[in-house]
């Protein structure tokens, strides 16, 4: 029995039962009977993508074009005004100006703070609580606990611990002049601590999962071919664990650059512009300055840094991947 | 190569004894088999040598050393797992050299011993491949190679056959002897298949419940089987065995199957007699079961299942015990729900403690 149509296994399948009745068809009938088949199965899949096709459409690409074409105009300096189309003039000079360059290095200052030191404690935590040993459940448990912390609970816990007069530091006998969030020079490691502090449930998570993929037998037969620990974690751990690694570095890095609440609720984007991240310099372009068409055009540049960041990674990074099976 | 010895060996996990008091010595330059089912502590003695698991009790010797203090990279001793574990992000040649490399073999040497090691088994054209592109033969015979390749004291194999499919592990059966014979090592290998354990060991230790049943050649142990879980074990089809009281039958003792007596040659007799027995466990082998209208024992036949070159014929006694005899399928095949009789040499019989379950050699 042959099947001159390109029609899916399924169909395939399904037609089996009429097979003697379909040899009987010259192949053009057959193919004919395929393509209908095979169309109505197109629809039938369209059919079942329709519900999420309409909900990103009305809730992500609708968006995210108008805001494309909301950087065409510009926001009038007092409200009540028409906008005035400006084409891409908008574009050039929001890009180029020193505010968005400023903006851009603190977002890249603040991932390179956050992704590796995060990843490394992360990984150091699971490669801990991966061991064998009673009541390890506790510090796992423990560990991963800040998955259920929201960023506004870590911001107003670390805020507390900063403070200079109810804080930590005071009470360890460090007292920071001016205090760590008000310091230009140290409000973005502190942001960023909080951050790594926030994120690091579900770094751990993530490496503790990425550990347990790896077969026990792997960690044996190294042990038993000779290897101590610290050659079993460079040389089989770490480039098996590579796949998890590589996946935090992207989304780690993704959520780096559209952090937003603990900046808005320990320093505004202060002191002078020092933390002013591209979501928070979005925001208060929209919200402080009312200006509609500026703060369409960071959001496109954040969506474009971001997305070129993650293709950036995906070709260098993906290499050095070893996925094993 | 060294002989491997288990003195007094105890392994607990929490309440669970794995291990119960094993007592083994792994001859030099020896296959050894520890064969049981899932669950008889082999994985574990066999992990215990290469110290993956440490003895909760005894010592544990390879070579002349004591090895309880020992760390598994220092046994020198290889092991091949059943999965193989093979280094999937290393190629071929990467997962062989690894034992040399952890031992800082230079690399001259690294290269030529992998070489070596890859010839020995046929791996020439692969070394530059990952093991996921590798058949399920391959792999193993690379995980083979990474054992030999330097060359340890002793060569320990958990179930390194049972990821193959049945064709290749035949074949694949034959070529571990023949490489065990060449490189004259000391091969300590766990299964819980008995066709495996018979057809490679020199000698086999069959386990059960963390306790050696029984160890000696396969031969031996098949023809004496010393209690009643290694008769039942070793051989397919099993080893019949049915229970009845042990009677009077005129000067001697016989055993009561329903209403059929099947009377003791005279030496089992008087070693029952001697032991005081009420009650005797006897098993014959179903190759050693005919047919026969002079058949001591009456049955019905079951169903019938033939294998081509012979026939297993399933019967239930009068009291509904289930026997299979075995046939060759030149012989005449019994209707499915016939009356037969079941005839047996008396030589043939194996005779058990009911209680000890433990076999009674003839007085």
């Amino acid at each position: 029995m042959t099947f001159s149509g390109d029609s899916g296994t399924l169909g395939a399948l399904a037609d089996l039962g009429e097979a003697d009745e379909a040899e009987a068809r010259t192949p053009r009938q057959r193919g004919k009977r395929f393509g209908r088949r095979r169309r109505r199965e197109i629809g039938l899949a369209y059919l079942l993508i329709l519900p999420s096709l309409l909900i990103f459409g009305i809730f992500v690409f609708y968006p995210f074009f108008r805001n494309f074409y909301l950087g065409f105009y510009k926001t009038p300096p007092f409200p009540g005004l028409p906008t005035r189309y400006v084409g891409f003039d908008q574009y050039s000079n929001v890009l180029t100006s020193q505010d968005f360059v400023d903006s851009l290095k603190t977002t890249v200052g603040f991932a390179l703070l956050t992704v590796p030191a995060g990843i490394i404690l992360g990984l150091l935590l699971a490669v801990l609580a991966n061991q064998q040993l009673r009541g390890v459940g506790i510090y796992r448990t423990i560990f991963s606990s800040t998955i259920a912390t929201s960023v506004a609970v870590a911001a107003v816990i670390f805020g507390t611990l900063f403070n200079p007069v109810v804080g930590l530091l005071p009470w360890i006998g460090i007292d920071p002049k001016p205090p760590i969030l008000d310091n230009p020079n140290l409000a973005l490691f502190g942001v960023a601590i909080i951050t790594i502090w926030q994120t690091l449930g579900i770094t751990f998570i993530l490496m503790s999962s990425g550990l347990q993929s790896i077969p026990d037998e792997l960690h044996e037969a190294a042990q038993i071919d000779g290897a101590g620990p610290v050659r079993r974690f460079w040389r089989i751990t770490l480039p098996l664990l590579s796949p998890t690694i590589f996946f935090a570095v992207v989304v780690g890095s993704i959520f780096a650059f559209q952090t937003f609440g603990q900046i808005d609720i320990l320093t505004q984007g202060g002191p002078i512009k020092r933390t002013n991240v591209l979501t928070y310099f979005i925001y208060k372009t929209l919200r402080q300055d009312s200006n509609d068409g500026k703060a369409a055009v960071l959001a496109i540049a954040l969506f474009a840094i971001t997305f070129v960041l993650t293709l950036i990674q995906m070709r260098v990074l993906e290499k050095r991947v070893h996925y094993g099976r | 190569m060294a002989r491997v010895v288990f003195e007094h060996v105890t392994k607990r996990f929490g309440d669970v004894v794995a291990v119960r008091d094993l007592s083994l010595e792994a001859f030099d330059r020896e296959f050894l088999v520890l064969l049981g089912p899932s669950g008889c502590g082999k994985s574990t003695a066999l992990r215990m040598i290469a110290g993956l698991e440490d003895p909760s009790e005894g010592s544990i010797r390879i070579g002349d050393r004591v090895v309880d203090e020992v760390e598994p990279k220092d046994r020198n001793v290889a092991m091949v797992f059943q999965s193989y574990a093979l280094y999937p992000h290393m190629s071929v040649r990467k997962n062989i050299e690894f034992p040399l490399r952890t031992r800082k073999v230079g690399k001259e040497e690294r290269e030529k011993l992998a070489s070596e090691a890859a010839h020995t088994l046929g791996l020439e054209t692969l070394l530059d491949r990952k093991p996921a592109q590798l058949s399920g033969g391959q792999r193993q015979r690379v995980a083979l190679a990474r054992a030999i390749v330097r060359r340890p004291d002793a060569f320990l194999m958990d179930e390194p056959l049972s990821n193959l499919d049945a064709k290749l592990r035949v074949q694949t059966r034959a070529e571990l002897v023949e490489l065990q014979r060449r490189l004259e090592a000391t091969v300590i290998y766990v299964t819980h298949d008995q066709v495996e354990a018979m057809t490679m060991g020199d000698r086999i230790a069959i386990m059960s419940d963390g306790v050696l049943q029984q160890i000696g050649p396969p031969q031996s142990v098949y023809e004496k089987p010393g209690n009643l879980f290694v008769a039942r074990f070793i051989g397919t089809p099993a080893m019949n065995t049915v229970t009845g009281p042990v009677v009077p039958e005129g000067e001697g003792l016989a055993v009561a199957i329903a209403s059929s007596r099947v009377p003791l040659p005279a030496p089992y007799a008087k070693a029952v007699g001697d032991a005081g027995l009420t009650g005797v466990v006897i098993g014959v082998r179903p190759e050693h079961l005919t047919l026969a209208s002079e058949g001591l024992l009456p049955a019905t036949v079951s169903v019938v299942e033939s294998l081509g070159h012979e026939r297993h014929v399933i019967c239930r006694l009068e009291d509904g015990q289930m026997v299979i005899v075995r046939q060759q399928s030149s012989e005449p095949a019994p209707g499915e729900g016939s009356m037969v009789r079941l005839a047996t040499d008396l030589h043939h019989l194996h005779l058990f403690d009911v209680h000890t379950e433990q076999r009674i050699e003839p007085a």
